[in-house]
């Protein structure tokens, strides 16, 4: 009864609310005024379903704790795990994944393939974010300059010195981590929220000379005929060079997802989430801060700009139009909704919000304000987002047994480590 | 000499309505130290509720000064709902919650605002209806300031002298003061702090909604984009001036006002918003306290 | 004595926050192998101390010295991790672990200052990484039996229980390597039987790496079976400083904090 109370209250607030934006529009023109009232019962009926489910989701969460979820979905949890540790499912599993990788573009249509092109590009973008954002907690608004060096570096390179893809990528790659550094290194000292503040400005700077300095940049009518990446001078027709751009690509997010989760679980990984999770006590345990942070922030950089060059050779043509601030939060929202830290969140979060516009068109329009939403609710009911970064259980032996051989294989380790495992969640 | 004052009427015109959206950002920082990155949003959805009701109001066939009378509250109603219900979605859940994550949390919601404006209205640029009236006493000055330039100042001016009164003399005005200084004490000495969090919200978006109803009316457009811009603006103006400081929002805003003016005036109008955001980044790289503000210790 | 340098030399270590002087003129020497209490009411300045000390706070005026392996360097103006990779370590009084890590690579992350390997190390794994990486993980297990927590390794930090706590951040102190240890308030929250665990263990771990230790305690009975030689603070001042029967006999020190507490 209070329930009902609450809801019908907070109905009537939000058909308050919404009132004027949602119902009424002016046409300033013709001076005529539409008057949409259907919009405030969807809004009425809307707020009243959803002030239910936020009160519910509010009870959980602050009920169980963050961290507790319902018995059965732990249970499912545990279940595919176990799953993917089990070398009869996993092996096969990842095989067939391989495959109907490998096979996409003769399974679909090339503009599937283009689709599909974009999504990786963000997936790349979304784990080099995650090295800031995720791993080392610093929130970088201006990802989207990097990618955009990474680009007009590509766009500009090739036009006047006609350098190709596979030269300029590597150029671009140490381009960005010098541009991190740059930029980097006056602003890490400051305090989180106004970082994040700062690299927006440091993106918005980047992206309006880009836009004024038309000598230089082409100005806002931008740069086309950017050619996609050859292979060793070998000629693709347009269907050839766009499925090449493909493995490219792939090739590209694996070696992201390499790198990425070897960093995160190294020397200098941890360094990145200790400087996350406590400052001082991370300083305080000998770790020097702006050397840490740099190192996040130009390795993040570097791969915005790989990305930049990847997506100024697949659109072959590129204007600071493609890097707002939009982008930049984007991307940001990416890591929050996959999960800040883990790969595998980030890489799911960078499909869910790409492709899901593309393929159900009815809802591209709304792709913004969903971005936003997800930001917040995300924020609120689900901070660790919707993969739970894991950690490494490790393998130990007695300090006097120290040996030489490789930690990661090993029989004997393995299932001591096992049992450990077990015993902790037992 | 004439193209002097014209820049420097532009710029405290500027200055006046920045320190206006600054205000909000100050206040809402200098309580719960959350930059609440939808204020800008706030401003627009100030403007475009101006734009509808004056709209529905004209179409009434209502004078010119009872539009403006009746468009105004109207407008700041709105604005303060919204930043009321902001906060309660967006805000107050992520009480103790990382740092970050509010911040995330508040740039969703910009997102989100942004969009539902888009999408409810339009994506175009709208024409706004000049509501300020024309003075005989300033046209006289022709060329070098506008009568709804005076007006602005004016008003920008006269609401600040309101609300500084508001927070020195009044019970609710010392809640916010001791809150500010210590949200636990204020809370023991039995002070409703989430009251004086949702009234802050309330007066900091009232303040934008006024900046966004003169501006509005005295550039004469607008679409759902504006806020953003605005936003990191007066952001921009409240670090200059010490963010959590009141008079040095109000300074900051005018020190921005005139510097953007001045630099487009004198060295290029196509860098506009360069100025603003290298501002931005040199003051939070050099003085991050800003001018007023003091140096934050943090406590171990 | 005269011949062996104190592992740690403070001089009129002085510290103000505006008009509070948190410290006031503090002197301290602490030689090899000693173990020093720091007593003193709460808001004496002992927490402030620690953190001119280890390079959290500048200080307003006074030096700090530390001499580790032979060697006898000043500490005015040194970064935190600096003075941490010079052989100083310590321990929080409100416990600031990593709360999502988990309690082995919290103790890892405090071999960071003694390792090398870097972006390209973890990138390419060379073999010289992967034993380094390994002699870390055996290392932080080792230090993690020492204190009594090699079953909960795989446990993330803020699970583990208050006690477990305050023991995981010693051992993430020792993975560093110090030759002083600094600890805030160890025993607070602890219970009885989990202090005198704690005792054991604080001797135990000075006997087997040659530590010196200076440790903030309220806990009086520790402090006096524990420690070598007592410095009382009060008001940012030292009011007292020597052999616990000296320092508890002390007519200043009695009035100004041992006389509370035995009223209490
Ligand atoms: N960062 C700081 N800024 C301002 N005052 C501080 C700061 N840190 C400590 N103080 C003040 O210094 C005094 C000593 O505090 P502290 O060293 O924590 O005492 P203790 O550890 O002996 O209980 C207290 O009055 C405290 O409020
Ligand atoms: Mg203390």
């Amino acid at each position: 009864m209070r329930d009902l109370k609450h809801s019908a209250i907070t109905a009537a607030w939000f058909m308050f609310l919404t009132l004027p934006i949602m119902v009424i529009h002016v046409n300033t023109i013709e001076k005529t005024i539409a008057w949409r009232w259907e919009n405030m019962a969807y809004v009425g009926a809307g707020a009243f379903v959803l002030s239910y489910v936020w009160r519910f989701l509010m009870r959980r969460r602050d009920g169980g704790g963050f961290r507790s979820l319902s018995p059965g979905a732990a249970g499912r949890g545990r279940l595919l795990r176990a799953a993917i540790e089990d070398r009869r499912i996993s092996y096969p599993a990842a095989a067939a994944f391989a495959a109907l990788v490998i096979a996409f573009p003769f399974l679909f249509s090339l503009y599937q393939v283009n689709i599909m092109i974009s999504a990786l590009i963000y997936v790349m973008l979304g784990l080099g974010l995650n090295i800031v954002v995720g791993l080392a907690g610093l929130l970088d608004l201006g990802f989207v300059a990097f990618y955009a060096i990474g680009a007009y570096a590509y766009a500009l390179l090739n036009l006047h010195f006609g350098l190709g893809f596979w030269v300029v990528l590597p150029m671009a790659a140490c381009l960005g981590a010098f541009a991190g550094i740059l930029l980097g290194f006056p602003v890490l000292r400051l305090r989180g929220d106004y970082l994040a503040i700062v690299t927006l400005g440091f993106g918005e700077i980047i992206r309006l000379v880009l836009e004024n300095w038309g000598t230089f940049t082409q100005g806002p009518s931008g740069i086309s005929n950017i050619p996609r990446p050859g292979f060793f001078g070998m000629e693709f027709g347009l269907r050839g060079s766009i499925v090449f751009m493909y493995y490219v690509v792939i090739a590209l997010v694996l070696l992201t997802i390499v790198v990425v989760s070897r960093l995160k679980y190294s020397r200098v990984g941890r360094a990145w989430m200790a400087l996350r999770e406590d400052e001082i006590a991370c300083q305080a345990m000998g770790i020097d801060k702006t050397k840490t942070k740099l190192m996040a922030f130009s390795l993040g950089a570097t791969w915005a700009a790989m990305a930049g060059v990847v997506f100024a050779a697949k659109t072959s043509f590129i204007n600071p139009a493609s890097f707002t601030f939009l982008e930049s939060a984007m991307i940001l929202s990416i890591v929050v909704l996959g999960g800040m830290g883990s790969t595998v969140g980030v890489i799911l979060g960078a499909f869910i919000l790409i492709l899901l516009p593309e393929y159900l068109r009815a809802f591209a329009e709304y792709r913004m304000i969903v971005f936003g939403a997800v930001m917040v609710l995300f924020m609120v009911f689900r901070p660790q987002g919707l993969i739970r970064d894991r950690r490494l259980r490790r393998k130990f032996r007695p300090t006097e047994l120290r040996g030489d051989a490789d930690g990661d294989s090993g029989g004997a380790t393995d299932k001591a480590a096992g049992m450990k495992a077990a015993g902790a969640h037992g | 000499m004439e193209y002097f004052f014209e820049i420097f009427f532009d710029g405290l015109t500027r200055g006046s309505i920045y320190a206006l959206i600054a205000l909000g950002y100050t206040m809402v920082y200098g309580i719960i130290q959350l930059i609440n990155f939808a204020h800008g949003e706030i401003y627009m959805i100030g403007a475009f509720t101006a734009l509808i009701v004056s709209g529905v109001l004209g179409a009434l066939g209502l004078p010119g000064y009872a539009i403006l009378l009746m468009t105004l509250p109207v407008a700041v109603i709105y604005a303060s709902a919204y930043g009321y219900t902001i906060e309660k979605i967006a805000y107050k859940p992520l009480r103790n919650a990382p740092r970050l994550s509010p911040l995330i949390s508040a740039i969703g919601m910009s997102i989100f605002l942004q969009n539902y404006v888009l999408l409810a209205q339009t994506p175009d640029f709208l024409p706004f209806p000049s509501l300020l009236p024309p003075l005989d006493v300033v046209d006289r000055f022709h060329g070098v300031l506008s009568s709804s330039e005076v007006i602005i100042v004016v008003t920008a001016a006269l609401v600040m002298a309101g609300l500084t009164a508001f927070i020195k003399f009044t019970r609710m005005g010392k809640a916010m003061r001791a809150t500010a200084q210590s949200p636990r004490m204020a809370m023991l000495v039995g002070i409703n702090v989430d009251q004086v969090i949702s009234l802050t919200f309330i007066i900091g978006s009232a303040l934008a909604a006024v900046g966004g109803v003169l501006i509005a009316s005295h550039v004469g457009q607008i679409n759902f984009y504006i806020g953003f811009l605005a936003g990191i603006k007066a952001f921009t103006a409240a670090v200059l001036g010490g963010i959590g400081s009141i008079p040095g929002a109000m300074l900051g805003g005018l020190v921005l006002g005139w510097t953007e003016s001045f630099a487009t005036g004198y060295v290029s109008s196509d860098y506009e918003d360069v100025f603003a955001f290298a501002l931005l980044v040199l003051i939070l790289i050099f003085r991050p306290a800003g001018i007023l503000g003091k140096p934050a210790i943090q406590k171990v | 004595m005269a011949d062996i340098d104190p592992v740690l030399d403070v001089r009129d270590l002085t510290k103000y926050f505006g008009g509070l002087r948190a410290v006031e003129s503090v002197s301290l020497e602490i030689m090899p192998g000693e173990i020093v209490a720091l007593i003193g009411p709460n808001g004496a300045g002992k927490t402030t101390l620690f953190n001119c000390i280890t390079g959290l706070y500048m200080l307003t005026a006074g030096e700090v010295a530390l001499t580790a392996r032979g060697q006898r360097k000043r500490l005015n103006g040194l970064k935190p991790n600096q003075v941490t990779e010079l052989g100083m370590a310590r321990t929080f009084q409100n416990i600031r672990l990593f709360p999502n890590m988990t309690v082995l690579e919290n103790v890892m992350i405090g071999r960071h200052c003694r390792t090398r390997s870097s972006v390209f190390g973890a990138i390419f794994r060379p073999p010289a990484t992967r034993r380094e990486e390994q002699e870390v993980v055996d290392l932080s297990y080792g230090l993690l039996q020492e204190v009594g927590l090699a079953g909960l390794v795989d446990e993330t930090a803020n699970n583990l229980p208050y006690g477990a706590q305050r023991r995981l951040e010693i051992a993430r102190a020792m993975a560093t390597d110090p030759v002083l240890l600094l600890l805030d308030e160890p025993a607070a929250g602890m219970n009885p039987a989990e202090t005198s665990e704690l005792q054991a263990l604080i001797r135990r771990l000075r006997e087997k790496h040659g530590l010196s230790i200076l440790l903030i305690e309220h806990d009086m009975k520790l402090v006096m079976s524990l420690s070598d030689r007592v410095c009382v603070m009060e008001h940012g001042s030292r009011i007292a400083l020597g052999t616990p029967e000296e320092v508890s006999q002390d007519p200043r020190v009695i009035k100004a904090y041992l006389g509370e507490e035995a009223d209490a």
